[in-house]
């Protein structure tokens, strides 16, 4: 067990970090992620409200849909990534944020939208992430209709007789929901899950090689306030119509940016000897100048070989660019590698 | 007979003909959890009590082997190496890290006994 942003958060159970996230990918696990923030957002037009916060397109929010969202500072740097949600026939919005971040970004949200929306925190709820391939069929025995929904579609659903909001979502790059009820309930519904056959419990650690593996970022380390969202590789979370409309923070410097580039860009790196490279490694070009920083890293057990994910001078960027990565004093060879490293599996709608 | 001792930093050794074979204890290969590269030091490598001189990598982190006693490196596992999931199988046999020629017979018997390091982990 390790502290986690306040919880005692288990890193691994008895099986093991690699055979949890080779599990994980090959049937099915179960992920307690209660530790994150979730509130519900209400108001005349809680869309606008958020807008003035994210570049994303949350009024264009369809009911039943979800995004994935940044929540940005004045200066365009990010303070959070976070979904946001319309459940259908609802009025609210739904949002999930991340567990370190939570009481900074409620206060912020909730004295940016005064007056325009009102914040409720969900503190009494629970959060449950079933993740992976036979994440579908082992739903399916305890929810109608659950399996039917698409990837980033939600609805309120009764999971084993509990009432819950389920979303086909997650951060592991495979097929998913993630189950938010009140946490009474919780271990209940964990229960029912893991004793599927196909079902077992997975811990912090495979939770980040798996997301690692899916490229996917983690907040405090790949991004950050002083982060660009450009820089990130995470253009694609800005709206169309926003993009258009210039209506968000640091807008300006963001497109900008969009269309000149950034100094830094975010990469995926393969370390091609069988060290693994850690957050913090400065990455080195041929000559031996830094040229950027390793801000995830670890052995992807589905890769089979050390992966990491950093920041590198632009032109460094490009896939298959030879660089070293320094560990312990020495340049172990890398090169750059696309993002996802595993595929997604996510199941979209018909 | 071999003698096997253990280090607060929860290494073992055991000594025979003045030869050192060391690793990490089970606690501590349990502590890791999965094992996905060690770092060897090189034959002829002269080590002092209490120097880093290997590097274990599990999944998480990386952490470093201490020698418990100095000495000169004869040996390393080149099986480890290849295949460093024997940490974690075999951490106080097939998994050990590398053999040094002792330099003082004497830190030897400075070591913990098996008893000794079974009742020091149960503190902590």
């Amino acid at each position: 067990m390790v502290a986690f942003a306040g919880y005692e958060m288990p890193v691994q159970y008895p099986a093991g970090i690699i055979k949890e996230h080779l599990h994980t990918r090959a049937a099915a696990g179960l992920f307690d992620v209660s530790h994150m923030g979730q509130a519900m957002l209400d108001g005349s037009d809680p869309a606008a409200a958020l807008e003035k916060l994210t570049p994303a397109d949350i009024a264009g929010l369809k009911p039943g849909q979800m995004r994935y969202a940044l929540l940005l500072n004045n200066h365009g740097g990010i303070k959070d990534d976070f979904m946001a949600a319309r459940l259908p026939a609802e009025s609210a919005l739904y949002l999930i944020v991340n567990a370190a971040t939570k009481e900074s970004d409620f206060a912020f949200i909730e004295a940016r939208t005064r007056g325009i929306a009102h914040l409720a925190q969900q503190s009494s709820r629970a959060l449950l992430a079933l993740q992976g391939p036979a994440a579908e069929a082992v739903l399916a025995r305890h929810v109608q209709g659950a399996a039917e929904l698409g990837f980033m579609k939600l609805g309120r659903f009764s999971v084993a007789g509990v009432p819950a909001i389920v979303s086909r979502s997650g951060y592991t790059g495979e097929d998913g929901f993630e189950i938010s009820l009140e946490q009474d309930q919780a271990e209940r519904v964990a229960r029912a899950l893991l004793a599927e056959p196909e079902v077992l419990p997975i811990g912090l650690g495979a939770r980040d090689s798996l997301r690692l593996e899916a490229g996917l970022c983690l907040y405090g380390h790949d991004i950050d306030e002083t982060t660009s969202p450009i820089a990130a590789g995470l253009a694609w979370s800005i709206g169309k119509r926003r993009k258009m409309a210039h209506d968000f923070p640091a807008a300006e410097r963001l497109m900008a940016e969009l269309f000149e580039g950034t100094a830094r860009k975010r990469v995926g790196l393969r370390l091609l000897d069988k060290t693994p490279a850690r957050e913090g490694a400065d990455i080195v070009d041929n000559t031996g100048r830094c040229i950027g920083r390793v801000t995830s890293g670890s052995f992807g057990p589905s890769v089979g070989a050390p992966i990491a994910m950093g920041y590198v001078d632009a032109g460094f960027a490009a896939d298959g660019t030879e660089l070293a990565v320094m560990v312990r004093g020495v340049g172990r060879p890398a090169r750059v590698a696309p993002l996802p490293f595993v595929p997604h599996r996510y199941r979209h709608s018909q | 007979m071999a003698e096997v001792r253990y280090s607060e930093s929860h290494e073992w050794l055991r000594v025979e003909d003045g030869i050192a074979t060391i690793g990490i204890t089970k606690y501590a290969a349990e502590q890791l959890g999965d094992v996905v590269y060690v770092e060897l030091p090189e034959r002829g490598k002269k080590v002092a009590a209490g120097a880093e001189a290997a590097v274990v990598e599990s999944v998480k982190a990386a952490s470093e082997l201490y020698a418990p006693v100095a000495g000169e490196v004869v040996d390393a596992n080149e099986a480890v190496k290849a295949d460093p999931a024997k940490v974690n199988a075999d951490p106080e046999g097939e998994g050990w890290f590398f053999r040094l020629k002792l330099a003082d017979q004497g830190q030897v018997g400075k070591l913990m006994t098996k008893d000794q390091y079974t009742d020091f982990i149960k503190g902590l």
